[in-house]
């Protein structure tokens, strides 16, 4: 319980911002930026504490996007079973794509190019197919009420996506006091070990797999359905694998807040550069390149991790301090 | 006489042309500590390897409590009691020592709690409690030995297979951990070890097999092997055997 409480804190105090009077077009950031924190808290479970750096959690996205979308679409499925379904389908492409790699031990890089395969092909298929709507799209139809997952408010949208990332945000918390967790940070650090001391590696690294799959399709579900419309370069594309692997290493990886803490503040300087530099094409990637570099120098822990040694350091200089003065005094 | 709790049945394992081991048998009595010697080269690690089930031999059978456990995977072998340590130390450089033997001690233990409490409890048996939050990158070859066997003991293992935990340790940190090994057999932990500090096989070991070039040359008590002739030539080179005697008898 001591464990979630960090959790459930910044949930509550973020929750309160639509109250403060904050407009449409903030709100419409938070909810971008949560949009990514959640994409990238999938990727974490994998890449953060399991050490299987993937490239393309676009495909599970894309796939949680595309199932949410077209099942309403095409098949008149109510909104919520879509959204449903999609993290489910989602979770199915992860445990596929997960038993196929790890069967053949693929790790490192080689595991990163054929999950950037995997997305890729998936974008390729999504792009001429007939039932994802092709080089067209799938639009869901605009229909305002809660029953179809639509809403007037932002604000609605806003919580709603707040909880799921706050759920994913457990699940982390979750996984660092569990047996399953702590083999999964075993993997990481050493799989030979792990294997020694009875872990069963493959079978540990493909339920991490599905489950931060589902979490990563949760994120696509939410994204089909905030702005109604997906197509191949959106679902698939590169930008959401990059974006889903660059705030949880900007925020600190293997860490239950650096995926919240790193799409903020990797959202907030792409923002900032566009004011700047103005509508310049490119300018956010290029600020995400220079973080990228930035904490990869200076903070290989992230955000999170140079925070937490920066205050343990502060914690024994005081306690040292504290020693001193009472052996002067 | 009862079965023995693990036997190595004319074990091969080839590398291409290189026979690494070459019908190797032996076996090791249940609560006994048996060492396996040989100079650099000689296979054993491969066949602690082949053991604990890193490696599928290319001929031959392992049996274990009498299973045939030939080429299962190790993490299933762990779950039924055999446990090794690594000749370069693995240990998970990220984490702390506690959360490290906790990770072996998770095999038997669900709850966190559990799990915990047995790696405290294990460090303090091998003199590790005060490194208990150190992380594991931090720590001295010496202390990263007891570590790798505090892990596996962690998993309460019925055999433990020790690969070199003493070499690198200064004497007196081969004097504290003599006592340490002997108390795990003790608590019923039969144990095999490969070892080249001599000082520690021979106060340790019940049963002593040397392996030379991939095959079994001597097996037998501590006080026989050191005077065996096919066992000093082994380490020393021909003829040595018949020098270390003239040597002897002039002494």
């Amino acid at each position: 319980m001591k464990a979630l409480l960090p959790v459930l804190i910044v949930t509550a105090a973020i929750a309160c911002i639509p109250f403060l009077g904050a407009s449409n077009v903030t709100l419409n950031f938070l909810i971008v930026a949560l949009l990514i924190a959640l994409a990238g808290q999938g990727w974490n479970i994998l890449g953060g504490y399991g050490g299987q750096y993937s490239f393309g959690h676009a495909a599970f996205f894309g796939t949680g996007a595309y199932v949410n979308a077209i099942l309403q679409v095409r098949y008149g499925v109510n909104a919520w079973l879509g959204f449903v379904a999609g993290i489910a389908a989602g979770a199915l492409v992860g445990a596929i794509i997960g038993s196929l790699a790890f069967r053949s031990g693929l790790k490192g890089s080689y595991f990163a190019l054929v999950t950037l395969a995997f997305a890729e092909v998936l974008r390729i298929v999504a792009s001429v197919t007939p039932i994802t709507g092709a080089g067209v799209g799938t639009l869901i139809k605009l229909d305002l009420r809660p029953e179809a997952f639509q809403f007037q408010s932002r604000a609605v949208f806003f919580w709603i996506i707040l909880v799921l990332v706050s759920v994913s945000l457990l699940i982390a918390a979750w996984l660092e006091q569990t047996r399953f967790g702590a083999w999964l940070t075993a993997i990481r650090e050493n799989e030979d070990s792990a294997r020694a001391l009875g872990v069963d590696v493959f079978s540990v690294k493909l339920r991490a797999m599905i489950l931060s799959a589902a979490i990563t399709a949760s994120a696509g579900c939410f994204y089909a359905q905030y702005f109604l419309f997906v197509d191949s370069t959106i679902a698939f594309g590169s930008w959401i694998s990059v974006e889903a692997l660059l705030g949880p290493i900007v925020g600190g990886s293997g860490t239950v807040l650096g995926p919240l803490v790193g799409a903020l503040v990797v959202r907030v300087l792409g923002e900032a550069a566009k004011l700047v530099a103005g509508d310049a094409p490119g300018i956010d990637l290029a600020i995400y390149g220079a973080a990228l570099v930035g904490v990869v120098a200076f903070a290989p822990h992230g955000i999170v991790g140079l925070a937490t040694s920066l205050s343990a350091r502060l914690r024994s200089r005081r306690s040292e301090a504290m020693a001193g003065s009472v052996r002067h005094g | 006489m009862a079965e023995p709790l693990l036997r190595v049945d004319q074990v091969s394992q080839h590398f291409g042309g290189l026979r690494a081991v070459d019908s190797a048998s032996f076996d090791v009595e249940a609560q006994s500590i048996t060492a396996l010697i040989g100079p650099n080269g000689a296979g054993k690690t491969t066949l602690f390897s082949i053991i604990s089930g890193f490696q599928t031999p290319t001929q031959g059978h392992i049996y274990f409590a009498s299973q045939n456990i030939t080429g299962r995977a190790p993490h299933l072998l762990a779950r039924q009691g055999l446990a090794r340590t690594f000749q370069i130390v693995q240990p998970f450089v990220g984490l702390s020592v506690r959360d490290n033997i906790a990770i072996g001690a998770y095999l038997r233990h669900r709850p966190r709690e559990q799990a915990m409490a047995t790696a405290n409890e294990i460090a303090e048996r091998l003199g590790l409690g005060r490194y208990l939050d150190r992380p594991a990158g931090t720590l001295t070859v010496g202390t990263r030995k007891r570590l790798e066997l505090a892990r596996a003991l962690a998993t309460s293992p019925r055999l433990l297979l020790l690969d070199e935990v003493m070499a690198g340790l200064n004497p007196s940190e081969v004097r504290d951990l003599l006592p340490a090994i002997r108390a795990i057999r003790d608590q019923g932990t039969t144990i095999l070890l490969i070892e080249h500090v001599m000082q520690a096989v021979m106060t340790l070991s019940d049963r002593i097999f040397v392996l030379a070039e991939g095959k079994i040359i001597a097996s037998g008590r501590p006080e026989s092997i050191v005077d065996n002739a096919q066992v000093i030539e082994a380490y020393l080179g021909e003829g040595a055997a018949l020098e270390y005697g003239k040597s002897g008898r002039a002494s």
